[in-house]
């Protein structure tokens, strides 16, 4: 079927089958592979995107479901200026280290401060509970998250 | 290849129905989806739901509260009728899941999985609700008790959806509340839950009470003997530890990978003691 949809602001049209999920859309069909696929279940949050705004996992979501749809994945959030202040902070706390709950992670991180600019850490643990990690132990995620956070209040991106 | 509809309204829904009569039905495929990716199940075609906006709106009618079947679960815990009205829901809202699944999984759907851990579940049996079972011909209502007729299990019948859930207000009730254990706060399927409303007077004194345990049986318990056992009594420890035994009597839990059964009894048993430091208005 013919879907048209928003990724990372740019309007696409493209013709797939309607039972095929957003993940395998989005890393086979497009090529945006900072997309990542882990349980396929929807309990690790690695393949979560922004759907209108909103954390979705991409793995629990058909592409005839994008029809109309606003998405932004990890490709999309960085411009001609450079990296986002999420992705900046990730490199500069060590919040990184095999890598492939990163694009979860910010993606869950930015739809946190969206809605909380101003988040406790508890509230930033509660905002990425959905996103599993198992090198880092969390706390530098949490440091990343709440530096990012006081960077965006003093220079709104998104 | 299967096909997938995302009907705008019910009128649409209708034709699609009748035209798909083995379509299977879904919101935000937080469950669905995981079986069909499994091949767990293989439904010729979808009938995603997400589309209807008629489905998602909240609205009150006298002493009672509309739910449209459809409100995710992160729409229903920001929205404040929900808040004013329903502490024991938004409670159980804000631990289910995961952000993203809260961003996607449906009331509506939580109910049509009829999974005995459904975080919604307890809440929506002391609060007493009746979901609106809509059809091409009418629309009826029902008690959510009776709805759910076993694990997994509801009254749903081919061509029809839930479309809202009733719940009346419960102003008199003024302590609202929901715990629960899993492995893991979020992304864990709660091993047990206990949801309560109590209504207690100025004096401390327990005058109505409604309970419900998930995950301790094969649908949501609740036990008449235990709420019994409370009313009329000041809320103390000591009340709540002499009801302790009927608790155990009313469970049923099962062993499974997630926890056994003397645990979960005596989980059960225990979730009702925080009742006490349970903060009311």
């Amino acid at each position: 079927m013919k879907i048209n949809f928003v990724l990372n602001g740019k309007e696409i049209e493209l013709v797939a089958p309607p039972d095929r999920r957003v993940i395998d859309l989005l890393r086979e069909d497009l090529g945006m592979t900072g997309t990542k696929e882990s349980c396929g279940a929807g309990e690790c949050g690695i393949c979560t995107v922004l759907i209108d705004g909103a954390a979705k996992l991409s793995c629990l979501m058909f592409a005839a479901q994008l029809e109309g749809r606003n998405v932004i994945t990890l490709e999309g959030l960085t411009s001609e200026e450079g990296l986002h202040p999420i992705q900046e902070a990730f490199i500069q706390f060590g919040a990184v280290q095999c890598g492939f709950c990163t694009p979860g992670m910010i993606l869950s991180a930015l739809d946190l401060l969206k809605h909380n600019p101003n988040p406790s850490r508890k509230e930033i643990r509660e905002g990425l509970s959905g996103n599993l990690c198992r090198c880092t132990g969390y706390q530098k995620i949490i440091d990343a998250v709440e530096a990012a956070a006081c960077k965006m209040k003093k220079e709104p991106l998104l | 290849m299967k096909r997938v509809f995302l009907p705008q309204n019910l009128g649409q829904l209708c034709r699609i129905m009748e035209e798909e009569p083995r379509a299977m039905v879904y919101a935000g495929g937080t469950d669905l989806l995981v079986k069909v990716h499994q091949n767990l199940i293989d439904p010729p075609s979808l009938i995603c739901l997400d589309r209807i906006e008629d489905l998602k709106e909240v609205h009150e009618q006298g002493d009672e509260v509309m739910i449209g079947a459809c409100s995710t679960h992160t729409s229903l815990f920001e929205n404040p009728t929900i808040q004013s009205n329903f502490p024991v829901l938004v409670k159980a809202l804000k631990v289910l899941g995961s952000p993203p699944i809260r961003n996607m999984g449906t009331i509506g759907g939580n109910i049509c999985t009829a999974s005995p851990a459904a975080d919604t579940l307890p809440p929506l049996y002391v609060l007493e609700a009746e979901v609106e079972i809509w059809s091409q011909n009418a629309s009826r209502r029902m008690a959510l008790r009776q709805f759910i007729s076993g694990p997994g299990k509801t009254c749903l019948k081919a061509g029809e959806i839930i479309s809202g859930i009733w719940i009346k207000k419960v102003p008199e009730y003024n302590l609202h509340h929901f715990e629960k254990v899993g492995q893991r706060k979020a992304l864990a399927i709660a091993v047990v839950s206990l949801a309560a409303i109590l209504k207690v007077s100025n004096s401390g004194i327990i005058e109505k009470a409604r309970l419900a345990w998930g995950s301790v049986g094969p649908m949501v318990v609740t036990s008449t003997q235990v709420e019994e056992a409370l009313i009329g009594q000041s809320l103390s420890l000591e009340t709540l530890q002499k009801a302790q035994p009927l608790v155990d009597e009313a469970v049923n839990p099962i062993d499974d990978i997630r926890a056994s059964t003397w645990y979960r009894r005596a989980v059960a048993e225990n979730l009702l003691l925080r009742l006490f430091e349970t903060k009311y208005d």
